[in-house]
């Protein structure tokens, strides 16, 4: 990575004792870090996706320590050894290889290009291999999952509030996200206003909220624990309050969890606008609501001749 | 079709006698072009843009319903600006040559008020850039200091989040508008006609707009704090923009000011590059300076009209009720993501490339040696600007946006550090066996290569997918670009400030504070920003009030190392009104000891920068070669002058196709 010499008796000298220098900071380095730092790096394991983020992370920062340590040994090296109250008088007497040198040039270039090259194979590996690695995928998912039992959970963004409902257990609303073991889970995400970003921290996943956008994010469960989501896109006045906390439980746990709070909040889920991917305000829109024609539940002044809640189902 | 180019700066010299002036009536002192005038303009200029809009749209529902009239706002601050530009003369010449009348010649003024004035001279049009963009960063600096006050406690708030959300917002787009122009408003401006051996830039009047435009700009964004301020950050997203309170029409109108400013300097130094060099600067001699601003030109001119596209489109969503951005009505708030980026990630290299310019500028004067892979450095600059263009979509990795083509866009990302590296191939092959003379200038021009390296190689993260589902939106990326812009471009800007300013000024600024200066901003700077990386990894977004008590210790010691990061720059501004104002020092012509072409001429520079015009002889990095030719062929007197590089005046031309000692200009004006 250091560029290399270009030839001759004392540059050689140089040259080596910068790479001797080099190459022990780097192995030290990278050592130190792959075996004390990089197993505690953000996000953790709990998600597939997060162990992913982590174990790419970590790649990258060792592949960056020896080309930051190249530059930092090289520059530090040039700023002691070639000072100007060491040289003698006049200036140092430059040939055309202080203007240019064409090995060194050819080398700096292939050596970035293939690193560079290197690197985004491995991230295009990664992001495939991990289903879009957690990031949102919008409404139509390039990288699904092969696992038959996926569970969709939609994630409601609002000024300033994350809301989540369950399709597949009456489409019944909560603010808090429970999700089971050992699972994979599509995260459905869409906003009501403005753009805000779920950012489920320790899961590794994150997909951004826009009004009418469902913004498909995959992710597998791999432990239990607790997680915290935050809003990750400037979303306005309360932006900096707007988190949740969630946790991930075992798989029976879960039903329990879920079948309870479907039954204990029907009454609620009933004056719910039906579950949708998105949700678009309609012709009562102007004054905030999100509910098809016919209802339209809060309305103490008219419901522009639709049903009474109650009994509009 | 002739333009009357008579009253610019050297025409003078361009030869022939002047037609007779037709007399005309001189305006007194005070009813002149000036900033009093401009700022007389501005506020007649809002006030009757404001009783307009509410004359149109007081009735409309909407206003009648918010109580906001946002189309007397943006009415306001749009004549405003047209009233300041008018104010300040800006429209004098076009409009008596519109009519008829012969225009009024400028005033002949050598003393200070000149500064205050609309101005031909590419040399006073630097300065007064020089100081709108120290207003800038100096009020976006007080805006940080505001927002690392409020981080001081997870849950105890100085500012609450409504203040906090506004100063975040004022502080971000203040400082982009300050970094765009940054290096090229000053520098490029007062530089580039130098070092290409020019006498003028090749629009004068155009280049004075667009610096009355800047700072216009700067008066525009300030007003967004009275108007309530706006809750988007620089980013401006919609609809968040779209149901923001009136001070959002202050970012929409100040970006696009500002922007039209960017594309008249980009148009105006890319025509002077190009067409202005002096003979003998062939493409191969051409300073890597005037690359890296050739380059930022072609950025600015081509990726700026987007943005003020974007803005006018925002405007009319607030005020006509239109939809680009508001999707239940048929528009997309990914369009505004989209135009956004598409013009802010090139708006990211128009901030990286003059700062590349600068350090490889400067290198091989503090190593006495020539600078390493000259091409290479110039193919980088070039190549980075190209790319530019094709990266956008990485700042919506997670947006849902495409994602067949995030591999596309992390690819690109990633080879533009190729291009990239070409920068620190030439700095760290310009060290090789050199003579380092540790300079002010040259300590800046270090840092910003330790500082670029930490933001470039943590951009190398963010281009990765999975990284940056991770890292995206919080303050991981934050300090990436702090990094890249604070840490490269404004380490880069000071250095040229304390390498060129003895040019500019005259006056020798102080080497001890300048070393003071340059130590405790570049600590106290990595103090600032380096735990905010383990900050974002640890899961903290950007622009909260609010955090996770576990990171109190690591915000709080990034608020008191940016407190003193803050305090760093009054050491800059005593040493700049100390030595040039209280004790001034008359600078040498050549303090450095440079061959570069800007530094051939006397101190101060004269109006006319050139007593005749320069025959380029070589390019201006050949240090450490006794037989290399100096750089320029000046003249008997201007040869004598240079002393260090060009001990002996030239007898005769060194051939080539310009004959050399002709009196007038061999570039006539247009005519």
């Amino acid at each position: 990575m250091s560029t290399a010499t270009p030839g001759g008796g004392g540059e050689v000298h140089h040259f080596r004792r910068m790479v001797a220098v080099w190459v022990v900071l780097s192995v030290a380095l990278d050592l130190v870090y792959a075996f004390v730092l990089g197993p505690h790096v953000p996000p953790g394991t709990m998600t597939s996706t997060a162990a992913n983020q982590q174990s790419d992370f970590n790649v990258l920062f060792i592949i960056a320590v020896p080309v930051v340590l190249a530059v930092w040994v090289y520059g530090a090296y040039a700023l002691i050894t070639w000072r100007a109250s060491r040289s003698g008088p006049g200036d140092p007497a430059a040939d055309a290889r202080a203007h240019s040198h064409l090995g060194v040039q050819i080398g700096w270039i292939a050596t970035t290009t293939v690193l560079v090259l290197g690197l985004f194979v491995f991230g295009l590996v990664e992001l495939v291999v991990s289903t879009g690695a957690g990031g949102g995928q919008g409404p139509d998912p390039l990288w699904t999952p092969t696992s038959h039992e996926v569970l969709p959970v939609q994630v409601i963004g609002q000024q300033w509030a994350f809301t989540f409902r369950y399709p597949t257990f009456g489409g019944f609303e909560t603010h808090d996200l429970v999700l089971p073991d050992d699972t994979t889970i599509a995260f459905h995400v869409t906003s009501l206003d403005v753009i805000h970003s779920f950012w489920a921290y320790q899961l590794g996943v994150k997909a951004d909220a826009n009004p009418s956008e469902d913004n498909i994010a995959y992710t597998t469960t791999q432990q239990v624990g607790s997680f915290t989501v935050r809003c990750a896109e400037l979303c306005g006045l309360w932006h900096g309050a707007m988190f949740n906390d969630g946790r991930v439980v075992p798989k029976d746990q879960f039903m329990v969890w879920a079948q309870t709070t479907e039954r204990d909040s029907a009454a609620s889920t009933k004056l719910l606008p039906p579950f949708s991917y998105t949700y678009v305000p309609d012709a009562n829109g102007a004054d905030g609501g999100y509910y098809p024609d016919n209802v339209d539940p809060y309305s103490n002044v008219e419901t522009y001749g639709a049903a009474s809640p109650g009994t509009s189902g | 079709m002739a333009l009357d180019m008579r009253d610019t700066v050297g025409a003078e010299h361009a030869g022939g006698p002047p037609p007779p002036p037709v007399p005309r009536r001189r305006r007194p002192g005070w009813a002149g072009p000036s900033v009093v005038r401009a700022l007389v303009g501005a506020v007649g200029g809002y006030a009757f843009g404001h009783w307009v809009g509410n004359l149109i749209a007081a009735g409309y529902s909407n206003v009648q319903a918010s109580g906001q009239n946002d189309v007397a706002v943006v009415l306001g601050l749009a004549i405003g600006v047209v009233g300041w530009l008018a104010g300040a003369g800006v429209f004098d010449y076009p409009l008596a040559k519109v009519v008829g009348r012969e225009p009024l010649p400028p005033t002949p003024s050598r003393s200070w008020t000149r500064y205050f004035t609309p101005s031909l001279d590419h040399k006073v049009i630097g300065l007064q850039y020089a100081v709108v963009v120290l207003l800038f960063f100096f009020t976006g600096g007080l805006l940080a200091m505001a927002i690392r006050t409020e981080l001081l406690s997870p849950t105890n708030h100085v500012l609450g989040p409504g203040t906090y959300i506004a100063v975040v917002g004022e502080h971000g787009t203040i400082m982009m508008m300050m970094a765009s122009s940054i290096v090229v408003g000053p520098l490029g401006n007062w530089l580039v006609p130098l070092m290409i051996g020019s006498r003028r830039m090749a629009f004068p009047r155009v280049e004075s707009c667009s610096l009355w435009l800047f700072a216009a700009g700067y008066l525009v964004i300030l007003t967004a704090l009275p108007l309530g301020g706006f809750p988007t950050g620089w980013t401006g997203y919609a609809p968040l923009q779209t149901q923001a309170t009136a001070g959002m029409d202050s970012y929409l109108v100040g970006f696009a000011v500002v922007g039209m400013g960017m594309i008249l300097a980009g148009f105006n130094l890319a025509a002077t590059i190009i067409n202005y060099r002096a003979p003998g600067m062939s493409w191969g001699r051409v300073p890597i300076f005037v690359w890296s601003i050739l380059a930022t030109s072609a950025l600015l001119t081509l990726a700026t009209p987007t943005l003020v596209i974007a803005g006018l489109f925002g405007v009319l969503d607030r005020t006509a009720q239109t939809a680009f951005f508001v999707n239940e009505h048929g528009g997309s708030s990914y369009l505004w993501e989209n135009l956004f980026w598409f013009f802010g990630h090139p708006e990211v290299y128009i901030m990286a490339l003059p700062g590349f310019g600068i350090v490889a500028e400067m290198l091989p004067v503090f190593t006495r040696k020539p600078l390493f892979a000259y091409r290479v450095g110039a193919a980088g600059m070039v190549g980075v600007a190209l790319l530019s263009f094709f990266v956008w979509q990485h700042h919506l990795f997670q947006s849902g946006i495409n994602p067949d083509m995030r591999p596309l866009f992390m690819l690109t990302t990633e080879l533009i550090s190729i291009p990239t590296g070409f920068i620190f191939l030439v700095g760290l092959g310009t060290l090789w066996r050199a003579k380092i003379r540790f300079e002010v200038p040259m300590l800046f021009a270090l840092g910003m290569f330790f500082n670029f390296l930490i933001g470039g190689v943590t951009g190398v993260f963010l281009s990765d997918v999975p990284i940056n589902v991770t890292v995206h939106g919080s303050y991981f990326v934050l300090d990436h670009f702090h990094y890249t812009i604070m840490g490269g471009l404004v380490f880069a800007f000071f250095g040229g400030l304390y390498y060129w300013l003895p040019k500019m000024t005259g006056k020798t600024l102080d080497k001890r504070l300048g070393q003071w200066h340059f130590w405790t901003m570049f600590v106290f700077f990595n103090l600032t920003f380096f735990p905010l990386f383990l900050v974002g990894l640890l899961g903290q977004p950007r622009r909260v009030f609010e955090y996770a008590s576990n990171l109190q210790v690591l915000n709080d010691f990034s608020s008191v190392s940016a407190f003193f990061l803050g305090a760093s720059f009054l050491i800059f501004v005593v040493n700049f009104v100390w030595c040039v104002f209280i004790d001034p020092k008359p600078a040498p012509a050549n303090p450095w000891g440079s061959r570069g072409l800007e530094w051939q001429t006397a101190t101060p520079v004269p109006p006319h920068n050139f007593d005749r015009i320069p025959v380029v002889l070589s390019d201006p990095y050949r240090y450490g070669e006794p037989d290399a030719p100096p750089v320029a062929d000046l003249g008997p007197e201007s040869l004598a002058l240079a002393g260090v590089v060009a001990p002996a005046p030239l007898a005769g031309g060194p051939g080539g196709d310009a004959a050399p000692g002709g009196e007038a200009d061999p570039r006539p004006p247009i005519a």
